[in-house]
């Protein structure tokens, strides 16, 4: 039952950083790429079930290791950040498949509620919380980055060192999603929220505002429901399908 | 009192595998109103993006200290989609740079914005109101060097001749360093000291008369010169249907 609070707390705080790091993602047009991005773990977990290590130690390193290849190729040879995530999430995904035991697949894919240990709770709270620190003091340099590179490097921006930070933040949070959420799903709160909010606003602050709300809502309902009603070995897909859900209604109250 | 604010020597520029600036050299001094003209493709918004350091150059490109550089791109290639009003995007440069929140409302007050114009989304906005918020936008921050880089290219005359006495307030008001990149021929010869020719690969730099020759300008674009003439009747005629048009409002 600990465990379930502590996991519970973490999510909530976890759908906080999902719902800003997916407004600045959809305003980069990267938010597909970004789903993408989660399955760079996947190899990791694999090779860590299969070696018995911690499954979230090895798709730290495949997330990142794989976040700074899609870096460099971006930088090294001009592609699209999409181009270049498409390559390595191809690969990822291939030796993923082939390296992760058949049993243990469909976990890594779609998420396991496990036991989560006091360290493993406080190691995804910090982490949540320099993601939601990081992406306010760089809220700045990333709108200006965003709306043209150029004028932000004159501005004194420096944009290379800004996309790696940003590609970072986004791997860190879906790191922490893997949890719940599972290799497929990590990245649905990144998506579903920052879409919903963008249908009910033209407004920064608001867009921020709302996408945080729609993503803590979709979180704290999908537990709930997951907990009382549907009792899934995961609250992952309840917390992906609410999301959707919302979106669904965002289409009504659009504004543009 | 002449003041040299920047100094290139020996640059030479690539765009992409072409060499399109060749060991270049020029001198701008403080208060100069230096034009860039040239054809398409002849290296100006180049020379422009390395002397702002967005793009490696060879040679050397010297500021003076003092210097404090304001840009106003040619184009934005910004998602109209952005939920980025033009307040967000002049707020999020004020607060980067740690400008005191005045700045905020005094420049857009200088260049009349309204407020209403403040709450819109860039990507609502139209060609002369988003020029002008590019240009608020460079000057936040008080530069005292400007990089203007085909600032009328897609305005309709009127709002053409706001950009330019706006130009022309800020050079002659507050002393301000200009670079400017036109094809406007008779707005160089209004504002400019100094021109810079690019042209494949050949350069030259002196004042308007001596450099905007028909003859210079035929070798130049290759092309017959008498539209780039200066021709005083087709301007005062263009001014007074610009005041007529004015006091129609």
């Amino acid at each position: 039952m600990r465990d379930q609070g502590l996991l519970f707390v973490l999510a909530l705080f976890f759908s906080l950083a999902a719902g800003l790091v997916g407004c600045i993602a959809l305003m980069r047009r990267m938010l597909l790429a970004g789903d993408v991005i989660s399955h760079l773990a996947l190899p990791g977990i694999g090779l860590a079930l299969a070696f018995k290590v911690n499954p979230l130690a090895g798709g730290a390193a495949t997330l990142f290791l794989g976040t700074f290849l899609v870096w460099q190729l971006q930088k090294k040879t001009g592609l699209a950040t999409e181009a270049a995530i498409g390559v390595i999430f191809a690969a990822a995904l291939a030796i993923g498949a082939a390296v992760t035991p058949r049993e243990e697949l469909a976990e890594s894919l779609f998420g396991q509620l496990e036991r989560i240990s006091p360290a493993g709770f406080l190691l995804g709270l910090a982490a949540v919380l320099f993601v939601i620190l990081s992406i306010f003091q760089l809220r700045d340099q990333l709108s200006l980055s965003i709306f043209s590179t150029d004028l932000a490097a004159a501005t004194g921006v420096k944009i290379a060192r800004l996309d790696l930070y940003f590609l970072l933040l986004f791997s860190l949070t879906v790191l922490v999603g893997l949890r719940f959420m599972g290799a497929l799903l990590a990245s649905a709160l990144i998506i579903m929220p920052s879409a919903t909010a963008r249908q009910l606003t033209n407004r920064l602050s608001h867009f921020f505002l709302l996408a945080v709300v729609a993503s803590l809502l979709s979180v704290a309902a999908g537990f709930l429901l997951n907990a009382l009603v549907f009792k899934f070995s995961t609250a992952g897909p309840t917390i992906a399908i609410l999301s959707a859900v919302l979106f669904s209604f965002s289409l009504l109250g659009r504004t543009r | 009192m002449m003041n040299r604010l920047l100094s290139a020597t020996n640059l030479s520029l690539n765009f992409g595998n072409r060499d399109v600036i060749h060991d270049l050299s020029f001198e701008v001094q403080q208060g100069d109103c230096l034009a860039i003209i040239g054809p398409n493709g002849a290296g100006k918004t180049v020379l422009l993006q390395a002397l702002l350091s967005l793009i490696p150059h060879r040679g050397e490109i010297c500021w003076s200290p003092e210097a404090r550089l304001g840009y106003v791109p040619q184009k934005v290639a910004a998602d109209r989609q952005l939920p980025l009003s033009t307040k967000d995007l002049l707020a999020a440069k004020a607060r980067f740079l740690k400008l005191p929140p005045s700045e905020l409302r005094l420049v857009p007050a200088e260049l009349g914005l309204t407020d209403e114009l403040l709450s819109t989304s860039m990507g609502a906005l139209s060609g002369g109101q988003f020029q002008k918020v590019l240009i608020a936008f460079a000057l936040l921050g008080r530069p005292n060097v400007l990089l203007f880089d085909e600032p009328t290219a897609s305005l309709d005359e009127l709002t053409e001749e706001h950009v330019y006495e706006l130009l022309h307030s800020l050079q002659r008001e507050r002393g301000m360093t200009i670079l400017l990149v036109s094809h406007d021929l008779s707005i160089v010869y209004r504002n400019a000291n100094m021109v810079l020719c690019l042209s494949k690969g050949k350069t030259c730099m002196g004042a308007p008369k001596e450099i905007l020759t028909p003859a210079m300008l035929q070798d130049l674009y290759a092309s017959p010169a008498q539209y780039y003439q200066h021709d005083h009747d087709r301007e005062r005629e263009r001014d007074s249907r610009i005041a007529q048009e004015r006091e129609k409002r």
